[in-house]
């Protein structure tokens, strides 16, 4: 089934942080935002020479069981891009067969894909069936400035997050703090108050904006709009983390 | 059947009759549970105590790396009087015996070599009695003599060009480990008695070579035990009698290293596995209250301060192979019974307590034996101690039991050695990776354009096929292999013969298993290289010689380290095929041939020796160590590089298959519960699958970066990080090596 092929960027067998215990952690290649602080704008085309059934994949990630536990309680594998949904058949093809064998899923997602078309909500809640966690990155509270960043409004990446939660899906917010563009102390307070009206947020996370990847973009020959712009300092981190965990 | 007082609420008998540390053990110990919430931190007296050796430390660095050297006796168990750390403060010492007459002051040992000797300490700026010199070069004559007069032209010129290499043949073997606990169980007294009764049954009345060379060793092991009631005499103590309380247990066990270290410059010293042991007394006096939590931690601490004190004089060749000064102090902890039932005793988390004490060390080498079946309470405190000193190492217990049983030591870095029943002859390593060259090129090195092999036909085509090379792969490695064993063979039997291990040996059956171990370098590129020529176009570039100098690759190959079949199968049929040729070969004293993939941190020094190779590194780059992957290879983050090295057989090389790997803290996990989680499911994960060895650093780059910068600063002071098989203080490496460390493989993630 040629639909059901994942286009995959790399694969990163230990991963610590995107979800928990210890993730084997695939990278999907294809994202159609342009967040100005990525860093990973080589997942942004949609093409890679890379590709897995989700049985190949499974037979993959399979030979990493022995560290997630003896009841594979204590890892798992999360699905990161580029954007996971816009690959929404592959993933739930892969995370299906995982879930058969017991192992804990998590999709790490902007929600830029997430509709209320018909079509799409069926695909999704196909996929949360099969899905324990859901990562999702809050990129900016005002749909303006959200659009600026990242070339696309929020409002049905708001909308997904609550019908995550009315559907009882366990998530982690994050949000990447960009001195000056996703610092707003204002926003931060009504991004705040959103997350508290979520029933099934387990984790708040504050990542500090980072220049690590920025030679990803010399390398891509793409210009890199936040030239000069640095990393958070702990203070800003702490405030930010104070105003989001409320 | 032996009886003592000193043995009252003992259980069990086997060991009454006969010499048995281990079924004392299984016996005695109580396991333990709990998490680590009962330790004690250090008295006033180890602060003290600490304190003093570690402005002697300093001392010695700013010195240059030597403190004190001897120039004018020479090194026997009764050579020197009582010395302590310090004489006002000698009273608080728990633990007594230096290897000199004054801390940190390095013995004269001629017996491996005068030269090496004299040049140890002219290199450092000392003279040696010219005496000396004339004893031990006109009236008598040492291992290094007897080695080099043995050699054969064809083992020079091998060893010459670094195609064998590091070999023990101007430094001490090491490796032997005393069942330093008989010491302390039976008192030396009932060691004698069993050892003359074991000379009076050595052979059937006809006088060949090897009843004459035993009665005679065995003899040489009866006067080390004299002379070690002379020595603890000299310090106030009766060690003929066993050991009546667990001060005067660790004490006698102590000075049954100290022997060791005193007479051995060996290039490994281990103390072994002591602390399941050592807890059976401490339990015995809490019960009878006589001792508390407190002291039995100072006591452990004590200990372990004087294992962090060992020095011997070495050449400057020596640190270059082994850098940052270590003498493989090894001390294993934790591990499971043949029965199943787990060996962690309160006495394992103080061991791993005292790198809190006192702060992270290299020595002593702290291994704990590893099982995901051990207590979950102790896993997690193991990897605590881990994330924050990054001073300890793992070996996977659950494939070295079924070989070696349940009570044996760790006697270098990473080999395993039965306690008390066997003895090893250390035996360096084989280059592989230019052995893979020599086949190209017809037995000529690339680096001295000298005949050193065969002169097999060099391959002459314009790409390398892979039949052609791997037919003439095996052919070379035939022809080192038979070289590489008979070469052992003189320096093993000269070692016997002119640097005997008495004081060691009396500590080990009569009759014993030995192990003749050899070792692999240059494994990963060896394997890089044959993938590459298998799976992509390898076009050797040859010099106006003919000689094949450097390689052209065009296209991309799997590498080692990716949990790649197509190269990792490569990595086990190499093995496979090194240790088949090994064992074709007679070995010294009917040996048992092992090998291993592990260099320490030698990978750097052979590296010089090694030309371009088909991989991509470049000539005189340091070849990867031990079994790790090699630099940038590895694509798919450390779970792929685990496993990868997980498929190495370990009863192929039962010496060792050494792996190290940094990991940044942040890529553990989000705070100091989640990393130590998370550690814990990476060393289940990989030692499930019959992995041997892992070295765990956790640390970021940048505080490498700024070790190497500021080495004055006090936080680096005892910055230990770990190596292959070993651990050191990263100032103490040369920059070289410090660079060689940076340049590996740091798992983070962006």
């Amino acid at each position: 089934m040629d639909s059901c092929k994942g286009v995959i960027h790399s694969l990163e067998t230990f991963g610590s942080v995107d979800g928990p215990g210890v993730r084997f952690v695939v990278f999907l290649q294809g994202c159609k935002m342009r967040c100005k602080y990525c860093h990973n704008p080589e997942t942004w085309s949609f093409e890679s020479d890379d590709i897995y059934t989700p049985g190949e994949l499974v037979e993959k990630v399979w030979k990493y069981r022995n560290y997630w536990g003896k009841n594979m309680e204590k890892g798992g594998v999360t699905v990161s891009g580029g954007e996971p949904l816009l690959q929404i058949e592959f993933v739930t093809e892969f995370f299906k067969i995982l879930k058969e064998r017991g192992v804990h899923t998590a999709i790490d997602t902007a929600g830029q894909p997430f509709s209320n078309d018909k079509d799409f909500l069926t695909k999704f809640d196909e996929l949360l069936k099969y899905t324990d966690l859901v990562l999702l990155d809050l990129k900016q509270f005002d749909s303006k400035e959200h659009k600026a960043l990242t070339g696309f409004d929020n409002s049905n990446i708001l909308e997904m997050a609550k019908y995550l939660s009315d559907k009882g899906i366990a998530m982690w917010i994050r949000h990447v703090l960009v001195p000056g563009l996703t610092d707003s102390e204002e926003d931060l307070a009504k991004m705040a108050q959103f997350i508290k009206s979520l029933k099934t947020v387990e984790r708040v996370e504050v990542l500090p904006y980072h220049t690590l990847g920025l030679f990803k973009w010399d390398n891509l020959n793409y210009k890199y709009p936040l030239e000069g712009v640095k990393s958070p300092t702990s203070e800003e981190m702490k405030k930010a983390e104070a105003i989001l965990k409320l | 059947m032996l009886d003592f007082k000193e043995w009252e609420g003992f259980e069990g008998r086997i060991w009454k009759e006969e010499i048995n540390t281990r079924d004392f053990i299984q016996k005695n110990y109580e396991s333990y549970e709990g998490d680590s919430s009962f330790l004690e931190g250090p008295t006033e007296a180890t602060n003290k105590l600490w304190g003093v050796l570690q402005e002697l430390q300093k001392e010695e660095r700013a010195k240059g790396g030597v403190l004190d050297m001897e120039t004018s006796v020479v090194s026997t168990l009764t050579a020197y009087g009582p010395g302590y750390i310090s004489e006002e403060l000698k009273d608080l010492e728990k633990i007594v015996g230096l290897q000199t007459d004054k801390p940190l002051k390095r013995a004269f040992m001629p017996f491996g070599g005068i030269k090496m000797a004299v040049q140890a300490c002219e290199t450092n700026g000392y003279t040696p009695d010219p005496e000396l010199n004339k004893i031990f070069s006109e009236y008598s004559r040492t291992h290094n003599q007897g080695v080099f007069d043995a050699y054969t032209p064809e083992m020079k010129k091998a060893r010459h060009n670094k195609i064998i290499t590091g070999l023990p043949d101007a430094y001490g073997r090491g490796r032997i480990v005393g069942d330093y606990r008989r010491v302390a169980l039976y008192g030396v007294d009932a060691l004698i008695a069993a050892k003359l009764e074991d000379k009076e049954n050595i052979g059937g009345g006809t006088m060949t070579d090897p009843v004459i060379r035993l009665r005679e060793e065995v003899t040489m092991q009866i006067n080390a035990l004299n002379d070690m009631k002379a020595m603890a005499a000299s310090y106030g103590f009766d060690i003929s009698r066993p050991a009546a309380t667990a001060k005067e247990a660790a004490q006698w066990l102590y000075f049954g290293y100290l022997a060791a270290i005193k007479t051995q410059n060996g290039a490994a010293m281990s103390v072994g596995r002591i602390s399941t042991f050592l807890d059976i007394y401490i339990q015995r006096d809490m019960k009878k209250g006589i001792l508390t939590e407190t002291e039995a931690q100072e006591l452990i601490d004590h200990m372990v301060m004087k294992f962090r004190m060992v020095k011997f004089a070495r050449v400057p060749s020596y640190n270059q192979l082994f850098s940052g000064d270590p003498v493989w102090a090894t001390l294993e902890v934790a591990g499971r019974g043949v029965d199943g039932r787990s060996m962690v005793t309160k006495t394992d988390y103080r061991f791993l307590h005292t790198l809190e004490n006192m702060g992270p060390s290299p020595e002593p080498n702290l291994t704990v034996l590893y099982s995901s079946a051990l207590p979950e309470n102790f896993k997690k405190y193991a990897s605590e101690i881990s994330i924050r000193t990054s001073s300890i190492q793992y070996e996977n217990d659950d494939v070295m039991k079924p070989v070696w049983g349940d009570d044996y030591s760790i006697c270098c870095c990473v080999s395993a050695t039965q306690t008390g029943k066997e003895m090893q002859f250390f035996g360096a390593r084989a280059n592989l990776a230019k052995c893979l060259l020599y086949a190209i090129n017809g037995g000529v090195d690339m680096k001295t354009h000298e005949q050193v092999g065969p002169a097999y036909t060099p391959i002459t085509s314009e790409y390398l096929d892979y039949d052609e090379v791997i037919e003439k792969y095996v052919a070379m490695l035939n022809w080192l292999t038979e070289l590489y064993v008979n070469t052992l063979n003189v320096i093993q039997y000269m070692h016997d013969k002119y640097n005997y291990e008495a004081a060691e040996m009396a500590l080990i059956d009569t009759h014993l298993r030995r192990t003749f171990a050899t070792g692999i370098a240059g494994f990963s590129h060896v394997v890089d290289s044959l993938s590459a020529i298998k799976y992509a176009k390898v076009k050797p570039i040859r010099d106006e010689f003919g000689v094949t100098m450097d390689f052209e690759v065009e296209g991309d190959f799997p590498r080692y380290g990716n949990d790649d079949d197509r190269a990792d199968d490569i990595a086990v049929w190499l093995l496979k095929t090194f240790l088949e040729m090994l064992k074709r070969h007679h070995t010294y004293r009917n040996s048992e041939a092992t090998t291993s993939i592990l260099t320490i941190t030698s990978n750097v020094v052979y590296g010089k020796a090694t030309g371009n190779m088909p991989d991509g590194r470049r000539a005189g780059e340091p070849l990867s160590p031990g079994a790790n992957p090699s630099y940038g290879a590895e694509k798919n983050g450390l779970l792929a590089s685990l496993n990868s090295v997980a498929k190495l057989p370990y009863h192929w090389a039962l010496d060792g298959i050494s792996n190290t790997q940094t990991i940044n803290p942040g890529a553990l996990g989000h705070d100091e519960a989640e990393q130590s989680k998370n550690l814990v499911q990476i060393l289940d994960g990989y030692f499930d699958q019959g992995a041997h060895h892992l070295n765990v650093n956790v640390f970021g780059i940048e505080k490498l970066y700024d070790a190497m910068e500021h080495p004055e600063k006090e936080e680096y002071a005892n910055f230990t990080i770990r190596v292959s098989g070993y651990a050191v203080k990263f100032i103490d490496l040369t920059k070289e090596q410090q660079m060689d460390v940076i340049s590996r493989t740091c798992h983070g993630q962006l």
